[in-house]
């Protein structure tokens, strides 16, 4: 085993912690769907995929200024979510689950023959080549820190927006009680569009510092799709605070499990630790007393 | 002010009103009393949006209130006090009022109908920054009432508000419905308490099985035969 002041450890959980921030962006994405609308958006990661070609478009083939393709790729996707809830998810409210399920499954697919037809199956970056931060003997990489600072401003915004305006404060309504929004002058319908604009925009800012990281290509999303699903789940689904938290657990998991090997067996610990998890806490790390 | 005209409406195919007619005037307290499952929280909703009647009219100072979407029947001024309550437990008592204040309009006077709250309800200043859900069921109630009163409505729904409360509580609650009424707000209210609801209200009606029974003037009711045997025990 190790001393504790191990320089690789630190370094391990340290890269664990700027995982975590990303991840849990896009915990939060996803929760925000599910306890608004109540349905789960299996194409999440698709979704950020789309955004990835997006911001490798904007920036890399059209030559746009970043501070122009990064919000425009924010906004693509935050339309792109808008289309998503309008055309699959609306028809479907009153729907089964199940269908609801199968639905956003289907654009899962969907969106990876359209990136594959579209784009191709090569793999894509930016061809940014930002520094590496050198730290004593550790070793970062900047967009790994640009990536979590971001990711958590993006965070703080949307805690100012749920906890200081009237629309963010009847998301946090709707999932405590749907049927008497209406008595509040709510409109459910535009409450739904609104907060899925808002997955959409996290999706976006998502695969902006995704990008930044790693090279795209259409099947990117099953990479990062199934443990954020693993993160949602075990954060209690809907449970902001919840996801939150198991991002930053499933990041330590990778990144510490990845120090005996690679990071493979970074993943294969995170998908163990879940199953034993699902026994323990089936209804997940910060459960509510009910 | 309120008028239905013969409201049918039901759940599924669950019939729970069987033409309803019924109004309220301005300045009015009216109450409708009735057994369990007799339609009076089905009549509530019918009126304030949560469910859509099957046939017959609604009217609010003359507009008709089924043209309007759901969600903006409150801007006519109809504010509804659930059953049970219905407060967002997680949110907090500031919070559950602010909801209560979504509308555009209400929005626009929210510090004002605030501060007419704290002073109704000086008890929910206090706890303002407390989740409801870890509310008294009294003050539950308060904070549901004051919910309903940030959107500064002329006519209040009330659906059994002194239900599961202390009896203390309860003579709270019915002390308030009179203070209420007295600035000069319209109240339909829903109570199995027939004998205190009675002293309140000026009017009532009489619902059973979905049918308007009885009304009249609640001097004439409590002295009704029907009245006193079904519902006062004597
Ligand atoms: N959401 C619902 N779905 C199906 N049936 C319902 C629903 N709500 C009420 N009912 C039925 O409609 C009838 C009228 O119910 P309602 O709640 O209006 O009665 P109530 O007079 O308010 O009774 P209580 O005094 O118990 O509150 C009852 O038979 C009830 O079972
Ligand atoms: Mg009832």
């Amino acid at each position: 085993m190790f001393e504790f002041f191990d320089v690789y450890l630190l370094e391990a959980v340290i890269s664990g912690i700027l995982l975590g921030g990303v991840l849990a962006l896009i915990a939060l994405g996803l929760n925000l769907i599910f306890g608004v609308i109540d349905v789960v958006w299996i194409c999440y990661a698709e979704l950020i995929m789309i955004g990835m070609y997006g911001l490798y478009y904007f920036y890399s083939v059209y030559g746009l200024p970043m501070w122009i393709a990064a919000p425009a790729c924010i906004a693509l996707v935050a339309v792109l979510g808008l289309l998503l809830h309008y055309i699959v998810i609306q028809p479907l409210l009153d729907a089964a689950p199940i269908n609801q399920l199968l639905a956003t499954g289907g654009v899962l697919f969907f969106l990876q023959s359209f990136a594959t037809v579209a784009f191709g199956i090569d793999f894509r970056n930016l061809g940014i080549r930002l520094p590496v931060l050198a730290i004593g003997e550790m070793h970062f990489s900047f967009a790994r820190l640009l990536a979590f600072l971001a990711a958590l401003a993006g965070m703080v915004v949307i805690y100012l927006f749920m906890t200081r305006t009237y629309i963010g404060t009847a998301i946090r309504a709707i999932s405590q009680d749907r049927q008497i929004m209406v008595l509040m002058g709510v409109d459910t319908k535009r409450l739904y569009l609104v907060t899925s604009a808002l997955g959409g925009a996290l999706a976006g800012l998502a695969a902006c510092l995704l990008v930044l990281q790693y090279d795209v290509h259409p099947f990117v999303g099953l990479s990062f799709g199934p443990i954020t699903f693993l993160i949602v789940v075990l954060g209690g689904l809907g449970n902001f605070i919840g996801g939150f938290v198991a991002a930053f657990v499933f990041a330590e998991i990778i990144s510490l499990g990845g120090l005996y090997s690679d990071l493979e067996w970074g993943y294969v610990l995170a998908f163990a630790f879940f199953i034993l998890m699902m026994f323990a806490r089936p209804q997940g790390l910060l459960a509510r007393r009910s | 002010m309120l008028k239905l005209d013969a409201v049918a409406a039901g759940y599924g195919t669950f019939q729970a009103l069987f033409g309803t007619t019924l109004d309220v005037n301005a300045g009015e307290a009216v109450g409708v009393i009735g057994p369990n499952g007799a339609g009076k929280t089905t009549l509530m909703r019918v009126i304030s949006g949560m469910i859509r009647p099957w046939s017959g009219a609604i009217s609010m100072e003359g507009v008709d209130v089924l043209a309007e979407a759901p969600h903006r029947i409150i801007e006519l001024g109809i504010a509804h006090v659930p059953e049970n309550r219905r407060l967002f437990p997680r949110l907090t008592v500031e919070g559950n009022l602010r909801m209560g204040a979504f509308t555009p309009s209400a929005r626009a006077k929210f510090a004002h109908r605030l501060e007419f709250v704290f002073d109704l309800f000086p008890r929910m200043k206090e706890r303002r920054n407390q989740l409801a859900g870890t509310l008294s069921g009294g003050e539950q109630q308060m904070c549901a009432i004051g919910r309903a009163l940030m959107s500064d409505p002329k006519l209040l729904l009330l659906d059994e508000p002194s239900a599961g409360l202390a009896p203390v509580v309860v003579q709270q609650v019915f002390e308030l419905v009179q203070r209420i009424r007295s600035g000069g707000l319209t109240v339909l209210i829903v109570e199995q308490n027939v004998q205190q609801v009675l002293r309140v209200v000026d009017r009532a009606y009489l619902l059973e099985a979905g049918n308007i029974r009885a009304s009249g003037a609640s001097a004439e009711l409590l002295a009704s035969d029907t009245i006193k045997q079904a519902y006062l025990g004597v």
